[in-house]
């Protein structure tokens, strides 16, 4: 007990590089990969964890995510090998103690895991399942690239139950090309049926370098190409706008509340792996281009796998106080209980409105941000224009 | 030096179209008179200036003294005066040419005959010079001498049979020129003994010996020591320093004589006061009457010029104070604008002469600057029988106020092949030209003449005359006069505030379709705000065009993989450095490329 008081909250995060196949919208760090290759790099991959671990003696791990990429291409008995690795070099435990396991997830995309693997997973210790299913129509999954269908996502989501996962998020996608509202609604209201314990709902950003950005990039371009082919073009904004909002209706209707900006649990279930992020809690990142963040130094392993063998870090930076500020406001607020003014003093031992008075009754005027006593928190409107909003608080 | 036989001196220059090689065979020459080492030569010695060097046209006139070995056995001085290649100079050119007793016209093999080798061969037997061409860029595959001997011949009566055939890049060809130099250029004359007239063709500003001035003497001589006059400015002096010009450096000599090239100092403090095309005398024993041809030349082209960062207003102002030392024609007073905080409203000869000098600010006194749209001088005559000239479209009185208002005319001369004699008709009429005549040059080829509003060809005139012609038509213009016009102020209205930086005068023809575009422009400049935002152009507070900024509703950062904040925390940092380079104008941010890329709008689409 004494000794679970004295050390300090981590979140291990794990990269797994690899997929099956390219998705036309995906700007990750992950590509297909031939067995070797996923061998040579589970080892690698245990060897840093090894290596890590020793610098960081004082830490408990509260939470685990194993992301990527999809890491069930991985075989069950290479996932057990890393997750073993982490539970014998970190001390695996929550501030609950035996009453909270710690939370441990995987990301997992339907149609790259048999039933049968699911129970061994979950034997193993994973008990969060995150479902990348984006839309539970098969005519906008196939646009996106995605290798699965609706049905097979059903298959699997019903293994996981069967398989013992109570915590399951899904993922899904506003804004594609072709999509309407209806039809987003409707892939919404589909999933719900299903009462997974936490939903995503993210919009669709169409980056540089993908395949997406050739075809739908410009909204001139796309215009020019598809003319007025709803099939194809991006929803307007208007569309994406009313899509969050239904969102947040709908699933607010069936129980869940957002609690970050694109995000929606069931009580008790919002990530926890999640909102270390936006805290600013440690965390260490393992694998190709992983990114962490303990005692104020944010640092990333390098992004090519060559560099990353050799132990590289991309880029390492001690953060200065006025940017541990930025980021405690603009990473805070992406949370809808927002920040505290205490946990801003306690933080950095000065008043949150010393540094940020004026930014705050700017936005608190144009309506984007509100007060509660201790509690600032960005408004519905603030929400939908948060990158306007959060700019404001880099000094 | 004293004793140079005026026999023994050829003073000339190079004229040209721009881009026919001028300032190579400048190069070669100076090569083969052999004053320069290897080491010395650089390209192009003679624009120095960085920013000519980069552009490959010539700002300032420069000159330099060489000596050659003729095929005669002697040694001949040659004075070769630079003369500056866009019109916006013109006068320096003609004040360049006046020192000069001959000129060498290059022409390109390929191009031939263009706007502005008439424009300055013109000009250069106004100034009774002996001309004599030379074909350049013989080494050109598209080269075609024998047409071009034929072409100048027909078209501006030089005699081009024995004209030299040279490839100046290649170095062929130029014993042969200056061999002509010698026999086709007139040896100086004037009287020594006489009092002295000197004809200053340019000045530069030093600061250890103040203002350089570049003179041809005429009559007389001047040393160390002689007092001097200056005839139309009235400013006096005593010399320090007199000399002539080695490549890139002055040096000094006793005495420059009549007929000689040569520069002399005398601590005076500004350009103003010795001004190109003034006459040079002995304050004890003046001349008669000053050499002819002066004139004070005047700004064409007004714009605002602020600084980005408002702070940086005393920058901008010691910048244009040290510009102004050696450009008297930069003209500059402050102003204050309601967008745009403090600034100064700066006159140009034209358009280049604009954008040397916004350039010159910006890379040699590290300055940001926004600009606003550039117009001319417009004489606007007030009920009450007072004429004002107007450079600051928010300076125009109430319309009630005003009788009537005149523009500046130019008499412009468009070169160009036939083929695309339709499109730049087309051209000159949307901008309102008055056609005069066309002049077949050849068969393929006409000379366009057009009286053209000066306010219709400082905006993108050159670009749509250039596109509209496949690259083919040159232009050149002079200063016509004034004539009434019916002339509006162009208000725009962002968030229903004027905002007085983006105002302009137009013909009221053009109001609409200028309004329109500028608006349209400005829209898709600004950033959406968390409100609506109407965009509006007026004329004497009508409206007559509208778009509007629709309200920003959604703007959500994208997924944040794995814990890997830097991208997201880039796009803010992105943002937010964008809204540092806003001007406010009421509660609407402006970016300041919004100011400037309303100058560009083409009138066609």
């Amino acid at each position: 007990m004494e000794n679970r008081v004295e050390r300090k909250a981590l979140s291990l995060y794990v990269h797994i590089p690899f997929c099956v196949r390219k998705c036309a919208y995906c700007d990750f760090l992950s590509a297909p990969a031939s067995e070797k290759e996923k061998e040579h790099y589970v080892n690698i991959l245990c060897g840093e964890i090894e290596r890590e671990a020793v610098r960081y003696p004082g830490y408990r791990v509260e939470t685990v995510f194993f992301g990527g990429g999809t890491p069930t291409v991985l075989k069950p008995d290479q996932m057990d090998k890393i997750l073993c690795k982490l539970k014998s070099c970190f001390m695996m435990e929550t501030a609950e103690g035996e009453d909270e396991e710690p939370e441990i997830t995987l990301e997992c995309n339907p149609g790259t895991v048999a039933g049968e693997d699911l129970g061994k997973l979950r034997g193993m210790g994973f008990n969060r399942l995150s479902l990348g299913l984006q839309s539970a129509r098969n005519e906008e999954l196939r646009k996106l690239g995605r290798i699965h269908t609706w049905e097979e996502f059903l298959e699997t989501w019903y293994s996981a139950r069967e398989a013992g996962f109570r915590n399951i998020n899904v993922d899904l996608m506003a804004a594609l090309p072709g999509q309407r509202v209806e039809s987003y609604v409707n892939s919404l209201e589909r999933v719900m049926e299903l009462f997974p314990e936490h939903i995503s709902a993210y919009s669709l950003i169409i980056e540089q370098g993908t395949p997406f950005y050739e075809r739908y990039g410009e909204a001139d371009e796309q215009r020019k190409r598809y003319g007025e082919d709803r099939e194809h073009l991006l929803p307007s904004e208007e569309e994406e706008r009313a899509m969050y909002e239904r969102t947040r209706e709908i699933l607010a209707h069936g129980g869940y509340h957002r609690y970050e900006i694109s995000n929606y649990a069931r009580p008790g279930y919002e990530c926890r792996h999640n909102i270390t992020y936006w805290k600013r809690g440690d965390y260490l990142g393992f694998g190709l281009g992983a990114a962490s963040l303990m005692k104020n130094c944010r640092f990333a392993n390098a992004g090519v796998l060559a560099e990353y063998e050799g132990g590289l870090h991309r880029e390492e930076r001690q953060l200065s106080v006025q940017e541990q500020m930025e980021e405690f406001m603009f990473l805070g607020l992406r949370l809808t209980e927002g920040v505290t003014c205490g946990a801003f003093w306690d933080a950095f031992h000065v008043s949150i409105e010393n540094i940020y008075g004026s930014v705050l009754k700017k936005l608190e005027c144009q309506g984007l941000l509100a007060r509660e006593g201790e509690r600032i928190f960005l408004t519905g409107p603030g929400i939908d224009v948060s990158n306007m909003a959060l700019a404001e608080f880099l000094l | 030096m004293s004793q140079t036989d005026q026999s023994r001196i050829r003073n000339f220059c190079i004229i040209a179209h721009i881009d026919h090689g001028k300032s190579t065979l400048a190069d070669r020459i100076i090569e083969k008179t052999g004053l320069l080492t290897d080491r010395e030569m650089q390209d192009q010695v003679l624009d120095n200036m960085e920013l000519e060097r980069e552009r490959g046209i010539t700002i300032k006139a420069q000159t330099v003294r060489l000596v050659y070995r003729a095929k005669d056995g002697n040694e001949y001085i040659f004075n070769l005066i630079d003369t500056p290649g866009h019109v916006d100079f013109n006068y320096e050119v003609s004040r360049a040419l006046a020192a000069c007793d001959g000129a060498i016209l290059v022409v390109d093999a390929a191009q031939g005959i263009e706007a502005q080798t008439l424009a300055n061969v013109y000009l250069a037997l106004d100034h009774d010079l002996d001309v004599f061409p030379v074909i350049n860029k013989i080494d050109l595959p598209s080269a075609d001498p024998e047409h071009v001997v034929e072409e100048i011949e027909d078209v501006i009566g030089l005699e081009a049979q024995d004209a030299p055939l040279i490839s100046a890049k290649n170095g062929v060809g130029i014993e042969e020129v200056l061999e002509q130099v010698v026999a086709k250029v007139p040896a100086p004359t004037g009287e020594p003994e006489a009092p002295l007239k000197a004809l200053i063709f340019d000045s530069v500003y030093d600061s250890y010996k103040g203002v350089i001035v570049f003179c041809r003497l005429r009559e007389g001589s001047v040393k160390k020591g002689t007092r001097i006059k200056m005839m139309a400015t009235g400013a006096t002096a005593e010399v320090v320093e007199v000399g002539y010009f080695g490549a890139g450096q002055f040096i000094p000599c006793e005495e420059l004589q009549a007929g000689m090239v040569g520069y002399l100092t005398a601590s005076i403090k500004n350009v103003k006061d010795t001004r190109v095309g003034d006459t040079v005398t002995d304050l004890d024993n003046p001349c008669a009457e000053p050499l002819p041809g002066y004139k004070k030349v005047n700004p064409m082209v007004y714009c605002g010029v602020y600084p980005a960062d408002t702070n940086k207003y005393p920058d901008l102002r010691d910048a244009l104070e040290k510009l102004q030392l050696n450009d008297a024609s930069l003209f500059y007073e402050p102003e204050t604008s309601l967008a745009l905080g403090f600034g100064f409203r700066c006159g140009f000869l034209g358009l280049l002469h604009l954008d040397i000098i916004q350039e010159r600010l910006e890379r040699e006194y590290n300055l940001d600057l926004v600009t606003t749209a550039p117009g001319v001088i417009y004489k606007v005559y007030r009920t009450n029988g007072e004429m004002i000239e107007l450079t600051n479209p928010s300076n125009l009185p109430d319309p009630s106020e005003i009788d009537y208002m005149e523009e500046p005319i130019v008499s412009a001369e468009i070169m160009v092949t036939t083929e695309f004699i339709g499109p730049i008709m087309q051209l000159c009429q949307e901008r309102r030209g008055r056609y005069i005549s066309t002049e077949y040059i050849e068969t393929t080829r006409a000379l366009l003449k057009y009286e053209l509003p000066l306010n219709e060809i400082i905006y993108d005139f050159f670009d749509a005359l250039k596109s509209r012609s496949k690259g083919y038509a040159s232009f050149d213009y002079d200063l016509k006069g004034y004539e009434m016009s019916k002339l509006v102020k162009l208000d725009i209205l962002i968030n229903k505030e004027e905002v007085d930086a983006l105002s302009f005068i137009v013909h009221a023809d053009s109001a609409y379709e200028r309004g329109r575009k500028m608006c349209e422009k400005l829209k898709g400049e600004i950033p959406r705000h968390l409100f609506e935002i109407p965009i509006q152009a007026a004329v004497g507070g009508k409206v007559i065009a509208r778009e509007t900024v629709k309200a920003m509703r959604k703007d959500v950062l994208a997924k944040c993989y794995g814990g890997d904040i830097t991208r997201k925390k880039k796009l803010l940092e992105k943002q937010k450095e964008g809204k540092k380079r806003m001007r406010q104008v009421g509660n609407v941010e402006i970016p300041q490329s919004a100011f400037m890329s309303v100058l560009k709008l083409d009138t066609r689409d």
